[in-house]
């Protein structure tokens, strides 16, 4: 058999599977990349509303740029500029005035002390509190995950972490384990009184799960959120100048630089497998590519039972892929404005979020809309106008912006209580409550569905984190216990999309490490 | 000749709940003095039987034995004290649809029945019971030591620590993956990794949300569904029993077998506080105003009051105090007690049967329960509320005058906080929310009841003392399990205080009758050579 | 339907006036005759000597169709059913993913894509779990298709006697379709006795016919309905391995230990090489190459060493008529290294057989070994030799 002229063929060009390819070609390695679409960055890819406004279909915010992960591909070289939304939340009040939270914890403590005396004493510690456990998980991130009933060899990396734990001192590590599986809503209430500041809070930690802030694990979601955060700013995280999109273009000018192959509309069939290895991928134009291994950016389930097919695997492992939470259950809506909004209460322009949660009661009854199969009536909403800090985003005196809503569950699939135009006049009608000029502002609107992000990026149930982040699909349970070191059953196939440790919203991490493991496979850099 | 009374006791344990029971039964079996005080007029805390209509006795709080630890058992010697455990074998479920489903005590039979609702849920329920015997055999362990304290470095937690270490990982990595999956997930979707049935997901998932503040589609309530497996492994006897003469009978063997090995049990004797001296515990104080001396001082009463009750909580780390402060409670169910003239007449399964002598449940799908949570979390109690009921009249007739019978209903959700708070008339319309609900599925139950007692979590507080009426002294959440219940450092049953110690549901292993903290207290105090 | 209580099989109304000892015996949530008469010996000796009738019903019974029925059938069982001839019949064990025995039975070929799998435990899960991503129909026909074994040397003839065609031809492993006076059965040249005999599968709604019709057929024969006890014997002079009782599927064992691969149940013939991916196959290969702890033989007890520890109390040997299923220490030396989970007297070969798991170093034929009896209350130790199985392997079977 001849030696395939391919070390590796990496499946999508999202920001994840750029970073895998670029750390790939850096140690010297054949790759090409694949992407189905005809831009470059998958979900990261940036669109247009109207010409001249621009969206970034899925994505907030570029996550967390790990560092360890992107150190040394010189982003700034290649483009990237970031930006600090400062105030990086607010939100209008029914009662009362609204609440401005900025950067610096001192305006942050004084909008709050406007709402609640007590709960602005509160803040600074709570802010430092959550800091420290977000940087534990800063740590975990930044490892593949540890398997804690794996070769005690396996072991030795984490006796850092476990000093590092320990060295939080009692009080703290204690906190730390009894936060962890803690509802949200219970950290909350134990640390503040006013309703408006625990809700939008909630909104943060119930990003990425489909479930209320009563439920035990969504205190965890909220510091997922926090991690690589500075301290104190909740629920925001990088910004680029031009959006993500432009991080997708600096990744991809990057992974080229170190020889990377990128084709589009390349759109993967099946991963072809010989011997019980995977060898290479078929095309849905019936081209045949031949590599080494296979790297795929799709979500766990897509890329072992739709693409690599069930053949080769075991049933238990079969079982425990299609239990996979993927649970999505919220839409995105894209706002072309002629002006900015104007939120009343709320005298700053925000570029951060402007959220839409009044107390802790609105987000769960949100959920428990969603759980019960519907699309939520009194939905959760977190809006950002991008173009206030970053006007290449919209024409001159123009604005963008996107509203995400939660929740709308993939069950609905635009015949239930929704379809995507009532929801989104149903948003926009929310959103008039608090900003009554904004419906005469519109330009156009775009609204993308659970089903459209599925559809789009073959997204099981259009959840962009390839895997609810809920406590037992995270660290060494993700995407499935037994299998969280980013290779997979079959040998040669390797996953490295935000379905594996350390999840979404960390950026280049999954791609890293899902490298790393390739690497240590095809016996190093060369 | 008159009896000398020592002037001052070994240990005093205040509150003559089971486990209050259990700690001064080994301490005095280990030739201590022990004094135990109970507030009301019989021991038994949450484990009483009271006659509370002529004729009709009923196990007030509690319904059902499940986890009393067989050591416990062996080593009181409590059948010689007159306990005696009738297995609930079967359980029935009736369906909104007019259909049921049951199961058992011949798994074979179980499986037919099983096999009506789904082919492959019959296959898989007999693979899930060998997963939960495994992951028993997993926790049983720890449910029986004293929970280190991870952030300390003295050798001792070190050890334990290790000692953990080593048990899970000596589980394998397969063991140890569904062991965590079990103690993160929710029961619902957990279940619905191994079963297609609604109807049996439902009757599952109903035994992970009792006594929680939760519903069976939130995070941590799949690990409880052990609980119904713990028994089968300790091969006494299965997990769910009745004690004859009620809950209370257990209590009354406990307290039996405590005086037998020379413990003194007082009730009406009601604690005020906890005399300290210095940092030490050396007595209580009763409320009225007499004082009682003791080396030690055991407290069987609930976190709340253990700490910030009858001890001066500026006396306490602040740590330990505010953690107790956080500790939550929420009851979130309460008790219909109904003697009756007549069995309940279920539509699904008309008549006497085999089905009547075990458990009963009004839980038919997952949504259901999912809904009498979201009462609960709005401030109601549950419109169409999970209902587990018993009849021990069909297993002891002697709780019921002849041919008449009693039932007890567990209910779950009627939230401690109640928007507005209980009063008569809400707690007569949530009896009826009850009663409505069951004659959807009995219709002869109105005529047939005689008297109804209906306990609102305000009540068992009350009444029990139990802090917002949690039956389990403080929520069963992953983040108040193991050494977290109570608090990080002070979860091995002793206190800051010297000589004062806690035993209780709110104490590791927490709820259930099943007595473990009382023995672990007992052990702790004896090692302490403090009695 | 309040509580279920035991059920009968589609024969029961034939069977029961039969019973005269009330033995029953519970196989599968039924209940079926465990002895006909007082003393089975009589139904094994038709076994063996003419012919017996077996209510074999309860065996689980999975159809499985389609043009993926095969692929399915291949990924779970260790046997190559893609290279089996419709009209061909499998006896194969299958595995979990760790290789360890989770059932077995046989795999029938009705036709290209049409298949028939029984099994001793309940398999439509597990089956659905394998059939991800595969085209296949799978029906449980366990409750819709009766079955009677019809066992003993006289089989052939009985058969023949009412088929509408030549079972002579029939071959050993081999299924064909027939109809046995009208009544349309599948028949399977197959049994549990080692013996030449047949498995008829039948629809319910004609199996008391069947049973009527052979009975009448088979009476000049000397057929005998025959209950469990007796085909108990049988099966172990045939070595053939019954579950829960030789060994414990991986699905129900509580630990590792419990767990036993094909190739340390004897089967390893069964596991296929150069297959397709089958489930269990990486760990299957690699105990191939690396070889297996255990293995499980027969052992013929030493009469001569039985009947001495019997002497030495005073009592001639003393065995019971009905094989024994109680887990039994076998010693070399000093030493335990192994346990027999089954055994028997044989009233045919006059020897007292048992069916044991040995440590590969003691499993070799013609070693000796130790097996433990209680005598009059006190354990001894007889001599016994490791054999091969069957121990009873009659021409007849396979001609």
């Amino acid at each position: 058999m001849s030696v395939p002229r391919l070390d590796a063929i990496v499946i999508g060009s999202g920001l994840e599977e750029l970073v895998a390819a670029a750390r790939l070609a850096g140690a010297g390695r054949r790759v090409v990349v694949l992407e189905p679409r005809d831009s470059v960055g998958g979900a990261a890819a940036g669109e247009q509303i109207l010409p001249g406004f621009r969206m970034d279909p899925v994505y907030a915010d570029a996550g967390f740029l790990d560092p360890r992960a992107l150190g040394d591909l010189e982003l700034d070289r290649h483009g990237v500029s970031l930006l600090t939304p400062d105030p990086f939340l607010a939100a209008p009040a029914d009662r009362g005035d609204s609440l401005v939270l900025w950067r610096d914890l001192a305006r942050s403590r004084a909008s709050i002390a406007r709402r609640s005396a007590g709960d602005a004493d509160h803040w600074p510690g709570f802010a430092a509190r959550m800091e420290t456990f977000a940087r534990v998980l800063e740590e975990l991130a930044g490892r593949p995950p540890v398997r804690p009933g794996g070769p005690l060899l396996d072991l030795a990396p984490f006796l850092g972490l476990g000093r590092r734990i320990r060295g939080l001192g009692r009080e703290r590590m204690t906190e730390l384990f009894r936060v962890l599986p803690l509802p949200a809503h219970d950290l909350l209430e134990d640390e503040f009184r006013d309703p408006l500041l625990k809700g939008v809070l909630a909104a943060m930690s119930v990003r990425g799960v489909f479930q209320g802030p009563r439920s035990p694990g969504t205190a965890l979601a909220f510091l997922h959120h926090h991690v690589g955060s500075p301290g104190g700013v909740f629920g925001i995280r990088t910004v680029v100048r031009g959006g993500v999109a432009r991080l997708a273009d600096a990744l991809a000018t990057a992974a080229r630089a170190r020889g990377v192959e990128i084709r589009l509309g390349a759109s993967v069939e099946r991963i072809a497998c010989t011997n019980g290895r995977a060898a290479g991928v078929a095309l849905a134009s019936g081209e045949e590519i031949v590599s080494r291994v296979v790297v795929s950016g799709a979500d766990p389930r897509r890329t072992l039972l739709d693409l690599a097919g069930t053949e080769a695997l075991d049933p238990d492992f079969v079982h425990a892929v299609r239990q996979i939470r993927f649970r999505g259950g919220f839409a995105r809506i894209h706002l072309a404005l002629s002006e900015a909004p104007r939120f009343e209460g709320i005298s700053e322009a925000v570029p951060g979020v402007i959220a839409i949660a009044s107390d802790l009661e609105h987000v769960e009854r949100a959920y428990d809309d969603a759980k019960h199969g519907r699309a939520s009536e009194l939905p959760v909403l977190e809006a950002r106008i991008p173009s206030l800090a970053d006007a290449s985003l919209a024409p001159e005196g123009r604005h963008v912006m996107s509203v995400d809503v939660r929740f709308v569950p993939v069950g609905d699939r635009g015949q239930g209580d929704y379809a995507p135009d009532a929801l989104a006049d149903r948003v926009v009608e929310l959103l008039a409550e608090r900003a009554p000029t904004l419906p005469g502002t519109i330009l156009e609107r775009k609204v993308l569905m659970p089903a459209d992000m599925e559809e789009r990026y073959g997204w099981t149930n259009g959840d962009p984190y390839q895997g609810e982040l809920a406590l037992d699909q995270l660290l060494f349970m993700r995407p499935v216990p037994g299998w969280a070191g980013y290779r997979t059953p079959i040998p040669g196939l390797y996953l490295c999309g935000t379905g594996t440790h350390p999840a979404g919203a960390i950026t280049g991490a999954s791609g890293r490490h899902a490298a790393n493991a390739v690497l240590e496979d095809l016996g190093g850099a060369r | 000749m008159t009896v000398q009374i020592p002037r001052t006791w070994d240990a005093i344990v205040i509150g003559g709940g089971h486990n209050g029971l259990v700690c001064a039964a080994y301490l005095a079996r280990a030739g201590r003095k022990v004094l135990v005080l109970e507030r009301r007029p019989l021991v038994g805390g949450a484990a009483v039987t009271e006659e509370v209509f002529p004729g009709f006795r009923f196990t007030v709080f509690s319904y059902v034995v499940s986890l009393l630890r067989p050591e416990i058992i062996r080593d009181l010697d409590l059948p010689a004290h007159g306990l005696n455990v009738v297995p609930l074998e079967s359980t029935f479920n009736p369906l909104p649809d007019g259909d049921y489903l049951a199961t058992w005590a011949d798994p074979e039979e179980t499986r037919r029945e099983l096999y009506r609702h789904s082919p492959r849920d019959a296959d898989a329920y007999v693979e899930f019971g060998r997963l939960m015997q495994r992951m028993a055999m997993a926790v049983k362990p720890i449910l029986g030591i004293s929970p280190p304290d991870p952030g300390s470095w003295r050798p001792k937690d070190l050890l334990a620590m290790g000692r953990l270490g080593k048990h899970f990982r000596d589980l394998g990595e397969k063991e140890l993956h569904a062991l965590v999956k079990l103690m993160t997930m929710s029961s619902a979707d957990y279940l619905s990794e191994w079963f297609e049935s609604e109807a049996l997901k439902a009757a599952k998932s109903a035994s992970g949300i009792i006594g929680t503040f939760l519903g069976p589609r939130s995070p941590g309530t799949a690990y409880v569904l052990l609980h119904h497996y713990m028994g089968e492994i300790d091969g006494v006897f299965r997990a769910w029993g009745f004690a004859r003469g009620g809950t209370g009978a257990v209590s009354e063997s406990i307290a039996s077998a405590a005086r037998s090995f020379g413990a003194e049990v007082r009730t009406d004797a009601a604690v005020e506080r906890v005399l300290v001296e210095g940092d030490r515990a050396v007595g209580v104080v009763l409320g009225d105003g007499k004082e009682l001396r003791a080396k030690t001082v055991v407290s069987g009463l609930d976190p709340r009051r253990t700490f910030l009750e009858l001890v001066e909580p500026a006396s306490l780390p602040e740590e330990l105090v505010s953690a107790v402060e956080r500790f939550r409670f929420r009851g979130s169910s309460g008790k219909v007690n109904l003697a009756l003239s007549e069995l309940p007449n279920f539509t699904a399964l008309p008549g006497m049967g085999p089905h009547l002598k075990g458990a009963i449940a009004i839980a038919p799908s997952v949504d259901y329960l999912e809904r009498a949570y979201d009462d609960a979390k709005r401030g109601e109690f549950s419109r169409r509320p999970f209902l587990d009921m018993v009849i021990p009249s069909m297993l002891d007739p002697t709780m019921a005058p002849p041919g008449k019978h009693v039932m007890s209903i567990f209910v779950q959700y009627a939230p401690y906080h109640r928007n507005g708070g209980w009063d008569d008339a809400s707690r007569e319309a949530f009896g009826d929310a009850v009663v409505d609900t069951l004659a959807e599925y009995a219709p002869n139950i109105r005529s047939a009841i005689l008297h109804r007692q209906v306990i609102t979590p305000a009540d068992i507080e009350a009444v029990t003392g139990l802090s917002e009426g949690n039956i389990f002294g403080g929520e069963l959440a992953l983040s108040q399990l193991f050494f977290l219940r109570p608090s990080p450092a002070w979860s091995d049953h002793r206190t800051p205080l010297r000589g004062y110690y806690q035993c209780g549901s709110g104490t590791h292993p927490g709820g259930g009758i099943m007595g473990a903290s009382g023995r672990l207290a007992a052990n702790a105090v004896i090692a302490d050579g403090t009695a | 339907m309040t509580s279920l209580g035991t059920r009968t099989t589609p024969f029961h109304s034939r069977t029961a006036p039969l019973v005269r000892g009330h033995a029953w015996r519970r196989w599968a949530g039924y209940v079926v005759p465990a002895a006909y008469d007082l003393i089975h010996d009589l139904e094994y000796a038709a076994i063996r000597g003419t012919a017996a009738l077996i209510d074999v019903t309860p065996l689980f019974k999975y159809r499985i169709r389609g043009a993926g029925a095969a692929a399915l059938l291949d990924r779970v069982v260790t046997r190559d059913v893609r290279r089996a001839k419709t009209g061909q019949v499998l006896y194969t064990p299958w595995c979990d993913p760790d290789g360890k025995v989770l059932d077995d039975g046989t795999v029938t070929r009705l036709g290209e894509d049409d298949f028939r799998l029984t099994s001793a435990h309940p398999n439509l899960r597990w089956l659905h779990q394998n059939a991800v991503g595969i085209d296949a129909d799978i029906d449980d026909e366990s409750e819709a298709v009766a079955a009677l074994s019809l066992q003993g040397p006289a089989a052939r003839e009985i058969l023949g006697s009412v088929a509408d065609r030549d079972v002579s031809k029939l071959r050993f492993f081999r299924a064909t379709q027939a109809r046995l006076e009208g009544i349309p059965v599948t028949l399977t040249r197959t049994g549990y006795t080692g013996d030449l005999g047949y498995e008829i599968w039948v629809g319910n709604d004609r199996a008391e016919a069947l049973w009527d019709l052979l009975v009448a057929a088979g009476n000049p024969h000397g057929l005998l309905p025959t209950g469990l006890l007796a085909m108990d014997v049988a099966r172990i002079e045939a070595g053939l391995l019954l579950i829960d009782v030789d060994y414990i599927s991986a699905r129900l064992a509580l630990i590792e230990t419990q767990k036993s691969s094909p190739f340390e149940l004897n089967l390893g013939w069964t596991v296929a090489k150069e297959k397709r991916p089958f489930v269990g196959q990486r760990a299957l290969e690699a105990e191939r190459n690396g070889g297996s702890s255990w293995a499980f033989r027969g052992l013929v007890v030493d009469w001569d060493s039985l009947e001495a520890l019997y002497a030495e109390v005073g009592l001639p040997p003393q065995l019971p008529s009905a094989a024994w299923r109680t887990s039994t220490p076998i010693f070399d030396g000093g030493r335990q290294v192994g346990y027999a989970t089954s055994g028997c007297w044989s009233p045919l070969l006059k020897k007292y057989l048992a069916l044991a798991h040995l440590g590969s170093v003691h499993a070799a034929p013609g070693t000796e070994v130790e097996i433990e009896v209680t005598i009059e209350h006190r354990r001894k130790r007889a001599l016994a030799t490791v054999t091969e199985t069957p121990f009873f392997d009659p021409e007849r079977k396979r001609a």
